[in-house]
């Protein structure tokens, strides 16, 4: 079993003016997505959101920028930990994300750089 | 009460409460001296009450009795004279009296027994030694009915008993509090055993229902027993906010003890419960606990499955009930893995998704050597698929060991054919 990482990419251009009731419907596809990996025994770790308001980015000449990375018209909204036994799989796990089934945004999956996996 | 039922009733009351506090005096190492002087005393009782009737406070007399036994026989043992006595003497000159005192009041009472059960339930135990070392020495279970308990044979528990208790004389364990710093880890044992021991009489196959809740009952009153302990400050108290959510977890189970077995020992499946043999008494007491809980930012596994567990004391089905106990296996599932867990948070799919959605949730699970994995399978393909549910009802009576479940299994099997 190997780890890999999904990271969330959304636009910079999300809409955040959502009704309560899309709300609760996001969340419960969100936690409906994790619970399905967790109960499978392959979250390795439920990562964290990353907040958007009051982030900064330090570009290579230290120069400091207000908002998150937005390089390619896009974030970085949050990370979880899987665990796979083929990049494959976890790919699998990428296509059930509810940013995926929405439209909304993609899944980057990038495998955990470990001492038995340093490729 | 006459004699005969009365030493019985007293023997599961204050068995456990006479060994610890004998222990608490002489050391948890006299453990095995401490039980047998206990049970001498009943003894006598059973004769003494038999002849000259019944005395005004027979548990008075327990302890008296007991108190002298302890003195005269550990007074005279060599090993207690030579080490114990010794070191007290050197570490406390002067203190010594000719006849030595046993505290007796209710304060020394419950501080010896919390003691005896973080003693049990210490990290270097392995945990179904713990178990049967809680229901034998803080329950006052005999050997026959730990054995019958937990389906399995007197010679087992024998040796589990011998196991932990070499365990605790060898670690050198002392009945006293943990202090601040260890505090939470040793109650987080304590706890594990506690709800082991509570799931255990819940859905243990024992025919013995009396047994089962018995068993149940006395995990309850041990994790009570917890919320008493307040120390010298807040660090010390083990009145934590796991502690009345497991509480709350067990009262909103216990609820339907009654209606969950019918009159001739069969299991009765959550759906087919009368509701009106549910112990509303449990479920309110449930509910204050589970408000103490509360008082918390952390929410532990026992907080998240006390919470499933109270929609479980409503009756009916909204689409609510089954969206919220969704939501929290899978925030429990978050926090740690869980075989039951998961099968029930695939149920639980089922009732807010429908069947045809949940049968790959379920087969993504792969849990194919489990019971529970084939009889939810079966379920769910019910009116889907009635071959392959069928099937799965077959691979579950194969794993199925208890003559309950089979009947429930071959049931289900049997009107799925029909379908």
């Amino acid at each position: 079993m190997k780890e890999f990482a999904l990271i969330f990419r959304v636009p910079q251009d999300l809409t955040f003016d959502i009704t309560p009731a899309d709300m609760q419907e996001r969340m419960t596809n969100w936690m409906n997505w994790m619970g399905s990996i967790a109960a499978k025994d392959k979250l390795v770790s439920s990562g964290n959101r990353l907040g958007v308001q009051g982030s900064k980015w330090v570009g290579s000449d230290k120069m400091v920028f207000d908002g998150p990375y937005t390089e390619v018209k896009e974030f970085i909204n949050g990370y979880i930990i899987v665990r796979a036994a083929s990049v494959d799989e976890a790919v699998e796990f990428a296509k059930g994300c509810p940013l995926v089934v929405g439209g909304v945004g993609k899944v980057e999956v990038r495998p955990l750089v470990t001492a038995e996996n340093n490729d | 009460m006459d004699h005969q039922n009365l030493i019985p009733h007293l023997y599961r009351q204050e068995y456990s409460k006479m060994v610890s506090l004998i222990c608490s005096r002489f050391g948890i190492d006299q453990i095995d001296a401490a039980e047998d002087i206990v049970s001498e005393t009943f003894l006598s009782a059973a004769e003494t009450w038999g002849l000259k009737g019944v005395p005004d406070n027979p548990v008075g007399w327990l302890y008296k009795v007991a108190r002298n036994n302890a003195l005269n026989g550990l007074k005279h043992d060599r090993i207690f004279r030579q080490r114990v006595r010794g070191e007290l003497i050197q570490r406390n000159p002067g203190s010594i009296q000719p006849e030595m005192e046993i505290d007796l009041s209710p304060q020394n009472i419950t501080d010896s027994q919390l003691q005896m059960l973080f003693a049990v339930c210490h990290p270097s135990i392995p945990v179904e030694a713990q178990v049967s070392l809680a229901l034998r020495v803080l329950c006052g279970f005999s050997i026959d009915e730990i054995a019958q308990a937990l389906l399995t044979t007197k010679a087992n528990i024998n040796k589990r008993l011998y196991r932990a208790k070499e365990k605790l004389r060898s670690e050198n364990i002392q009945l006293s509090f943990p202090d601040k710093t260890s505090l939470a880890a040793r109650l987080d044992t304590v706890l594990i055993t506690l709800y082991l021991l509570f799931n255990e009489g819940y859905y243990s196959a024992s025919p013995d229902k009396i047994l089962r809740k018995d068993l149940c009952l006395e995990a309850m009153r041990l994790v009570y027993m917890l919320t008493g302990y307040h120390g010298t400050t807040d660090e010390t108290a083990t009145t934590h906010p796991d502690v009345y959510s497991l509480l709350a977890l067990m009262c909103f189970q216990a609820s339907r003890f009654d209606a969950r077995i019918n009159s001739a020992g069969d299991l009765v499946l959550y759906e087919q419960q009368d509701s009106s043999l549910w112990d509303t008494g449990l479920i309110n007491q449930g509910n204050n606990f589970f408000v103490k809980a509360c008082d918390t930012p952390i929410l532990s596994r026992y907080h998240l499955e006390a919470a499933i567990a109270w929609w479980h004391t409503h009756q009916g089905d909204s689409r609510e009930k089954w969206e919220n106990i969704l939501l929290l296996y899978n925030r429990r599932l978050l926090l740690e893995y869980s075989p039951i867990a998961a099968l029930n948070r695939a149920y639980a799919f089922a009732r807010v998704y429908g069947k045809e959605k949940a049968i790959p949730e379920a087969e993504s699970l792969q849990l194919t050597g489990n019971l529970f994995y084939h009889s939810l399978l079966g379920e769910l393909y019910t009116g889907v698929d009635s071959a392959k549910a069928t099937d799965h009802f077959e691979k579950a009576l194969a794993l199925a060991e208890t003559p309950a479940e089979k009947a429930v299994l071959s049931e289900k099997r049997n009107a799925c054919q029909k379908t």
